[in-house]
């Protein structure tokens, strides 16, 4: 089966590590991914303010690319892309008025949206349909007990997706932890990092980015795996403004769930985008490959 | 709030045109008629992790709805705080789907232009619309460098390490590109326009001059 793939725009900016990393693993994993061509910005959570049917109806185009292109499956490794993609999908079934209005607007481009195609997150993809157990007998090494915590962040899980629980995620553990790395008690997993109020509201933002990272390190873990670009800048971009605000010395590296599964697969450090995080991992914690 | 000279039960002109645009929104999200089941519990605001920095909380926020207050909702910070985490719709006993309701309550406020007193955050909704509207993707620099410069020209100067951190990483593309078929969202856009125009507002027969558990049915 080949999987479509949506990066979203901040994969090609900030979430580069992601970008490279998803490729990566999927790559070594044998699975087919190719990039939907063309497609266009979700609209994420700013456009949804603006207008309804505009929303969904710009939203939708990327789902009617992914059918004209046989797709069956796109997958979209940024939370608010998959938030948008998969709410425009719920909205468009559960309400015949706009679905009506955005199959008049697309026609006039020529495009049809037929919800045919599922959009899926990549450790849904990587759990459920390769499986852990195949996964781990292509692993090439262990992850040395690495304490991490599993930060999922809020819109992998809410609303309800189906592949996990909305608010005690394990699939991340699980996968990881197989790996040989070592999960660490955080009950904060799905709390929201405050995505865009760290431009809009951010002494909001760094509150709660301040709150997980405490939660984090409280508990002994040596870096924090996410599975969203935009908790991984949040969390990772602003640690120094953090320790200003609140007099805290945090400088733990946060990394995106793929980069941990690529070393494991042993993938370099390129490969990962490992490089391009900001507060590196340190080389003792996880043995890399040159 | 409450003016003296109003009527126990009925709204004033305002509050009736606000209503009807608000529920003209609301009625575009599926389920959206739920917030009539609301039992007040809190369990909203208990799930909010921003909720202690709103001065109306997310439980407020619905009775006020149902007070036939809109104005003060949209005049207070609230909807523009609220993350999207969903924490409180996934909680909620009724099933009620606060984050949704929110949105169209942010869609409202920027119909209407109602905002708090010198609180421009709808700009950065604005200036993501209009790179989207020429490139077809969203550029995170210029779309910072843009509100920045109309918002807080200060708060820019405090990025720009990070952003040459970020240059240097590789992680922040200087130039934005447009998308091929770019047109083709213009075309989207004129085409969502004109479905939308002229704005007929529906008019609900419940929600004029009634308030309460009758305004909602």
């Amino acid at each position: 089966m080949e999987y479509l793939y949506y990066p979203g725009c901040s994969l090609e900016s900030a979430g580069r590590p992601y970008d490279e990393s998803l490729r990566a693993v999927f790559r070594v994993l044998g699975l087919p991914l190719k990039e939907l061509e063309d497609w266009n910005c979700c609209g994420a959570t700013m456009y949804m303010s603006v207008d309804e049917t505009t929303s969904l109806a710009i939203s939708a185009r990327n789902l009617a690319l992914a059918e004209r292109n046989g797709g069956t499956n796109l997958v979209a490794p940024c939370s608010a892309c998959y938030t948008v993609l998969l709410k425009t999908n719920r909205f468009l079934r559960d309400s015949p008025e706009l679905k009506a209005k955005v199959d008049r607007i697309l026609g006039e481009v020529g495009l049809s949206c037929k919800l045919a195609v599922k959009v899926r997150h990549p450790l849904d993809v990587l759990v459920n349909d390769v499986g852990i157990e195949t996964i781990a007998r292509a692993a090439r090494s262990s992850l040395g007990g690495l304490p991490f915590a599993p930060y999922y962040g809020c819109q992998i899980v809410r609303p309800e997706r189906g592949f996990d629980d909305p608010e005690y995620p394990i699939t991340m553990d699980t996968l990881l932890e197989r790996l040989g790395a070592k999960a660490v008690y955080f009950p904060v997993k799905t709390r929201c990092c405050g995505g865009m109020l760290m431009t809009t509201f951010p002494d909001v933002c760094l509150q709660l980015v301040k709150e997980l990272l405490e939660c984090a390190t409280q508990n002994g873990a040596r870096c924090v795996v996410t599975t969203c670009p935009l908790c991984q800048i949040n969390l990772e971009a602003y640690q120094k403004r953090v320790n200003r605000k609140f007099g805290t010395a945090f400088h733990v590296p946060v990394l995106v769930f793929t980069q941990l599964l690529g070393l494991a697969l042993g993938c370099s450090e390129e490969e990962l985008g490992l490089q391009r995080n900001l507060v590196p991992l340190k080389t003792e914690l996880v043995p890399l490959h040159a | 709030m409450a003016d003296s000279s109003r009527i126990p039960g009925s709204l004033p002109a305002s509050e009736r045109e606000l209503r009807s645009t608000f529920m003209e929104q609301a009625r575009l999200v599926p389920g959206g008629e739920r917030i009539a089941r609301c039992i007040q519990c809190g369990t909203c605001t208990g799930s909010c992790p921003v909720s202690y920095a709103m001065d109306i909380s997310p439980r407020m926020l619905i009775a006020l709805f149902r007070a036939g207050e809109i104005e003060r909702i949209l005049r207070s910070r609230t909807i523009w705080i609220c993350a999207s985490c969903y924490m409180c719709t996934t909680r909620c006993p009724q099933n009620i789907k606060i984050t949704d309701t929110l949105y169209a309550l942010k869609r409202t406020a920027m119909e209407t232009g109602l905002y708090p007193d010198r609180f421009p955050v709808y700009l950065l909704s604005r200036i993501f619309v209009q790179i989207m509207n020429r490139y077809g993707r969203n550029h995170e620099g210029l779309l910072l460098l843009l509100y920045y410069l109309r918002r807080n020209p200060f708060g820019l100067l405090r990025l720009v390490p990070l952003g040459i951190s970020m240059l240097r990483k590789g992680r922040a593309p200087l130039f934005p590109s447009k998308i091929k078929g770019i047109k083709t969202i213009r075309q989207i856009l004129s085409a969502a326009k004109a479905l939308e125009l002229p704005a007929e507002k529906e008019t609900v027969k419940y929600v004029e001059g009634t308030v309460g558990y009758g305004a909602v049915g």
